[in-house]
């Protein structure tokens, strides 16, 4: 029997033990739901947050020949060189904003990256703006790192971007250090356009806040060229831009992102991060080399059958009358689910309890998230047809 | 145009080639085109030969039926003005043939032939392959176990290892 499942006396967990900051930060909206899922057969899972395809084998290979090698030792804390200057000339080429290699520093995923820019940077209860629905680990992350997280809720009518009047409101008040946020979004899928760049950098210049924009899904990007805030003029020296190869490589399992920063932020970042976890594993550094060296046409190959399935799933999603725009990057839909009437959790246990199909309610990503539910399309396409036509007869019966 | 078309044609195929069984008003969602012009599209790459045939791929080892399969290595003497396409032409007529390649290297052509038995494919390469006039030597490689055939890994397929619900 798991240790969550049984009943303990709350002296024997050692709950006084807890620190408060942690023990009240609530489990997340995700968790209850994966527990319920996992007692069932014969799901259909659309509420997984990574690839359906494994590490391209180039990559794998090149991985499982470095740990023939020998390769198996620490690297330096920063990261190999090679992968240093790899993801700089990368992000260079990408982004068309100078970087040298020692501006990067190598993370265990864009996670620790996140947790590393707030710790370097909050005095305790700053605050740290984020727009959302958002990834789940921004808000804690913050409340852990001893700031105050601030939502901004964006709306639909608004394809979910972010305004600056908004925004504006939001750092009017009180002592606010950070803006924290995605694009492409995990929910919505939506990309950060233009006119939300410039007001993100508009106002992160007169207030003098720093900047941190997690690009994980920027390779995911269907319609037109991704267009990032660090680009923005003003933006290099005040952004913390954390990057990974987990979902564009499909290399969620491996943990090895990077961050680039103004120098001193940096520093700070790399002197936690050496304090706690070393550097990221050798393997996984080896394999994200590969990934950048030779990863461009299994990337892009990648990206296209996403693209087709994104198409399908918001065509389906409109045909049973679910509102849905169409995402502009990432791997997930984000449907109203307003018309049946339904809270984002009702509707969710309830299609997976009828129609065993399991998607993530959009409370999980903040309360602006409530009347949506996200439904990844990283599915093979018989699981995601299948899956559709089990959510349109919940829909429409 | 010509380049605007010829995307479009790649990116059909692509899909296509991916997800054979779809109808084309479902192509024509995936790739954000209407779906008379994917239809159209469909037409003229059959028509041209470019769509060539859709076939399922069967593990036949897997479901039983007995079955050998040999890779031939043929010699040939090439005739004037046709080359080796004549008489490769003609082998791949054969049923029993079920693929023929034109290769650079010490041999001419790769026939691939399958049969019931070892001496179906041997009698085949006896009495209708190595007699053809052209045909100057033929050596026969029997095939023991296939792991990947069109792409496609025959190995069982691995359960999807990811958790059931993720952020």
């Amino acid at each position: 029997m798991s240790l969550e499942s049984r009943v303990i006396r709350s002296d024997e967990a050692g709950e006084r033990f807890v620190a408060p900051t942690v023990a009240e930060v609530p489990p997340s909206g995700i968790r209850r739901f994966f527990d319920l899922a996992s007692q069932m057969e014969e799901v259909i899972s659309l509420g997984v947050g990574e690839p359906d395809f494994a590490t391209p084998w180039h990559i794998r290979d090149a991985a499982i020949y470095s740990v023939e090698r020998g390769y198996t030792t620490y690297t330096p804390n920063a990261g190999l060189p090679e992968l240093r200057e790899a993801v700089a000339r990368y992000l260079t080429r990408e982004r068309g904003v100078e970087f040298r290699g020692e501006q990067v520093l190598i993370t265990v995923g864009v996670s620790e990256g996140i947790d590393l820019a707030l710790r370097a940077v909050l005095r305790p209860r700053e605050r740290v703006l984020i727009p959302e629905p958002s990834f789940v680990s921004y808000a804690p992350g913050t409340t852990f790192a001893g700031g105050t997280p601030v939502g901004i809720p964006l709306r639909a009518e608004q394809r979910f971007q972010l305004t600056e009047a908004d925004l504006r409101a939001a750092a009017a008040t009180g002592r606010t250090r950070a803006i924290l946020l995605a694009s492409p979004n995990n929910p919505t899928g939506s990309v950060l356009g233009r006119a939300s760049l410039e007001a993100v950098a508009r106002v992160a210049r007169e207030q003098d806040l720093l900047v941190i924009v997690d690009e994980i899904y920027a390779e995911l990007v269907y319609d037109g060229p991704f267009e990032s805030l660090v680009a923005l003029p003003g933006m290099k020296e005040r952004t913390v831009l954390l990057g990974g190869f987990s979902k564009a490589f499909a290399m969620t399992g491996w943990r090895v992102g990077y961050a680039v920063a103004p120098p001193a932020v940096l520093a700070a970042m790399l002197k936690i991060h050496q304090y706690t976890v070393m550097c990221a594993p050798t393997p996984a550094q080896v394999a994200a080399l590969e990934a950048l060296r030779n990863g461009r046409e299994e990337r892009q190959r990648m990206l296209r059958e996403y693209d087709r399935r994104r198409r399908l799933v918001v065509h389906r999603l409109e045909e049973m009358g679910l509102d849905c725009h169409l995402p502009g990057g990432a791997f997930y839909a984000f449907p109203s689910i307003a018309s049946t009437g339904l809270s984002s959790e009702e509707f969710t246990e309830r299609l997976l309890r009828q129609e065993k199909v399991a998607v993530v309610p959009g409370s999980a990503f903040g309360p602006s998230g409530e009347g949506y539910v996200r439904i990844s399309y990283a599915a093979g396409l018989p699981q995601l047809e299948e899956a559709l036509r089990r959510i349109r007869r919940f829909v429409t019966s | 145009m010509e380049e605007k078309e010829h995307q479009n044609d790649t990116a059909l195929l692509e899909a296509l080639e991916a997800h054979g069984h779809l109808e084309p008003g479902e192509l024509a969602v995936m790739l954000g085109r209407e779906p008379a012009e994917v239809e159209a599209a469909l037409e003229r790459l059959r028509s041209d030969n470019v769509i060539v045939g859709q076939r399922i791929l069967i593990n036949w080892e897997k479901a039983g039926r007995d079955r050998v399969v040999a890779l031939i290595a043929v010699n040939l003497t090439p005739e004037r003005d046709v080359g080796f396409d004549k008489v490769a032409q003609r082998i791949a007529r054969f049923p029993q043939v079920r693929s023929v390649h034109l290769m650079s290297g010490t041999y001419d052509l790769s026939v691939v032939v399958e049969g019931k038995s070892l001496q179906e494919v041997a009698s085949f390469v006896a009495a209708k392959l190595a007699p053809i006039d052209q045909v100057t030597q033929t050596t026969t490689h029997f095939i023991l176990k296939t792991y990947k055939e069109d792409g496609l890994l025959l190995e069982e397929a691995d359960e999807d290892p990811r958790l059931g619900v993720t952020p």
